[in-house]
């Protein structure tokens, strides 16, 4: 028997979750006996209806905080699309799935009569590709306050070189003996420290 | 020892008494540290209160009548022992649509006015499109009975798609609607914006219904020891948020960013039940929108079979004596009773809707056998 490719419609606003969940899904699409993947993204969700119509999808993959939803949701009890996918997963029963995906954010519209093996690989990469965006997004931002701390403990280098006459390295030396003692973070004392110059600075130059 | 209960809500002047039992000490009075979530959509708040992740939700009051019977999504059973709040509601128009119902109706009469949007629909290519906000909704519901008793068929000549609040104006402005039913303040936000006009109340149209409860999985209900303190503490918020002197204080509450995040004098007038509406005589009706007085908070078991009685009459389930009795028992007001010291229930009849047909809660089938407009059941699974 042969069976066409599975159709996967991605509805996110975010172009980059977008593409980190497809990348994923390209991989277990490999390892698929029987057919493909093909997939669409809609990024706006305007007009909603015909193009979800024209896509034609055996699965929809959305943020569960996507207003669409409720949308979506009515759509597949009123429409007249010729194959209506039914709301929220293959198997009510398989309450630990539905958990897992709700708990990384993710919701799932699948056809009936879906196998469900193949809609539980689909499901399986979803969550963890949404976790896994989740984490880039926390690395990304720890990346940055990284390179923000470095920045202000510069500043506070330079401040203490200029008042105590010191070198670079005894001015480190100074902020870590002082953040140690003041059981505080090197950075976090820093910011003081420059907020404080910043503000002596304002009080007589009106920079 | 302090419990902490978390519930979800979507942002609506309706969620007033859970902002009130948090915001002015009704909870912490009652032991209970009680914290509130905000939801985008009522899928989501439905996702978050069906899993757990949540203990109870300000809800549309047929959303637990849907998921005890297990329609759209999984099947939890629930129970609603409180309403939140009766009325609320309105119809608002574009004013392209205004304009084009004008020659017929004054907008005094809401049957008078649904025969007005009747020829205009009947018109109109593509078919008018009106927003509700889920299909498991008084909205929806309401839409649909007051269309239908035009002789519009909801189904055949208009197209109604489901919109969350928070979007409904915006979606009037972008003209993806013609109009909605949804609940205030959205409806005097696109009035204030020049987007409509309010041609219609639920208090008009069905006087006293309950709009919201506060919904919990019957099971965490059962098990809980905090939810009957927590129904006391609401019992109070609700009598404070009722009366009008304390309606300055709650729009500034409800105007938070954490809540509502829109102007306070918009949010104050839908308390007041000050409505701009359409006809030019603009109500100052008490009842649009109450939340303790007439035993308000006390649920009806008639109010899960009006919801059954509208799930029946547009397909949404087939009807069997089992859905019936289960729907009645999400609203079970025993809880409510057994908790709040010294309740009244009010055991007279709502006053009839605006079309003059009594609800019989005791015979649904020979109820519903009155309507000619209706989608059967299978006419839906053959979609």
């Amino acid at each position: 028997m042969t069976q066409r490719s599975l159709r996967i419609l991605i509805i996110d606003e975010n172009a980059a979750r977008a593409a980190i969940l497809e990348e994923g899904l390209r991989v277990v699409s490999g390892g698929e006996e029987g057919g493909t993947f093909l997939f669409n993204h809609i990024r706006d969700t305007a007009n909603l209806l015909a193009r979800i119509g024209a896509v034609d999808p055996d699965v929809i993959l959305i943020d569960l905080e996507n207003p669409s939803r409720d949308t979506l949701e009515q759509m597949f009890q009123v429409s007249r699309l010729a194959r209506r996918p039914i709301a929220m997963f293959v198997d009510k029963s398989d309450s630990a799935t539905v958990q897992a995906a709700i708990d990384a954010g993710v919701s799932a519209y699948v056809v009936d009569g879906l196998r469900k093996e193949r809609v539980r690989s689909i499901l399986d990469v979803t969550i963890s590709r949404f976790h896994a965006f989740d984490r880039l997004q926390s690395e990304l931002q720890q990346a940055k306050s990284a390179l923000e701390d470095r920045k202000i403990i510069e500043q506070a280098k330079a401040i203490l070189m200029q008042q105590r006459g010191c070198s670079e390295d005894d001015a480190y030396v100074l902020l870590r003996r002082t953040a140690m003692n003041q059981n505080r973070k090197i950075a976090e004392l820093a910011r003081s420290l420059v907020a404080a110059a910043a503000l002596l600075r304002a009080g007589g130059e009106h920079d | 020892m302090t419990e902490r209960i978390v519930a979800a809500f979507v942002p609506l002047v309706d969620c007033a008494v859970l902002v009130a039992a948090r915001e002015q000490g009704f909870a912490a009075e009652a032991g209970l540290d009680l914290a509130l979530v905000k939801e985008p959509s009522w899928a989501s708040l439905r996702d978050h209160l069906s899993l757990g992740h949540v203990d109870c939700a300000h809800a549309l009051a047929p959303l637990p009548v849907a998921l005890t019977l297990g329609v759209g999504h999984v099947q939890v059973e629930c129970i609603a022992p409180f309403v939140l709040g009766r009325g609320g509601n309105a119809v608002t128009v574009s004013n392209r649509l205004f304009d084009e119902m004008q020659g017929a109706a004054a907008f005094t009469d809401p049957l008078e006015t649904a025969r007005a949007l009747a020829a205009v629909a009947r018109r109109r290519v593509p078919p008018l499109t009106l927003g509700m906000v889920f299909p498991f909704s008084n909205h929806n519901f309401d839409l649909r009975y007051w269309l239908a008793a035009a002789g519009l068929h909801p189904d055949r000549d208009i197209r109604l798609v489901a919109i969350p609040p928070p979007l409904m104006v915006d979606s009037l402005r972008a003209g993806l609607v013609d109009g909605f039913c949804v609940g205030e303040p959205w409806n005097s936000l696109a009035v204030a914006q020049g987007l409509g006009s309010i041609v219609a109340t639920q208090s008009q149209l069905f006087p006293r219904a309950a709009e919201k409860v506060l919904a919990f999985r019957a099971a965490f209900a059962q098990q809980s020891q905090s939810v009957a303190r927590l129904l006391r503490a609401l019992d109070a918020a609700a009598a404070w948020a009722d009366d009008a002197s304390n309606h300055a204080a709650l729009a500034s509450l409800l105007a938070r960013p954490a809540y509502l995040d829109l102007p306070q004098d918009i949010i104050a007038a839908a308390l007041d039940g000050r409505v701009h509406l359409a006809s030019g005589a603009d109500v100052h009706d008490r009842s649009f929108l109450y939340f303790h007085r007439q035993a308000a908070n006390a649920p009806r078991e008639d109010d899960g079979l009006w919801v059954y009685a509208q799930m029946v009459r547009w397909g949404q389930i087939a009807p069997s004596e089992h859905a019936e009795r289960a729907a009645s028992r999400v609203f079970s007001p025993a809880l409510y009773r057994d908790s709040v010291r010294g309740t009244r229930v009010d055991s007279r009849p709502a006053p009839p809707p605006f079309d003059r047909i009594e609800f019989a809660a005791k015979d649904v089938p020979a109820y519903l056998r009155q309507f000619d407009v209706h989608t059967p059941f299978a006419d839906v699974q053959a979609l």
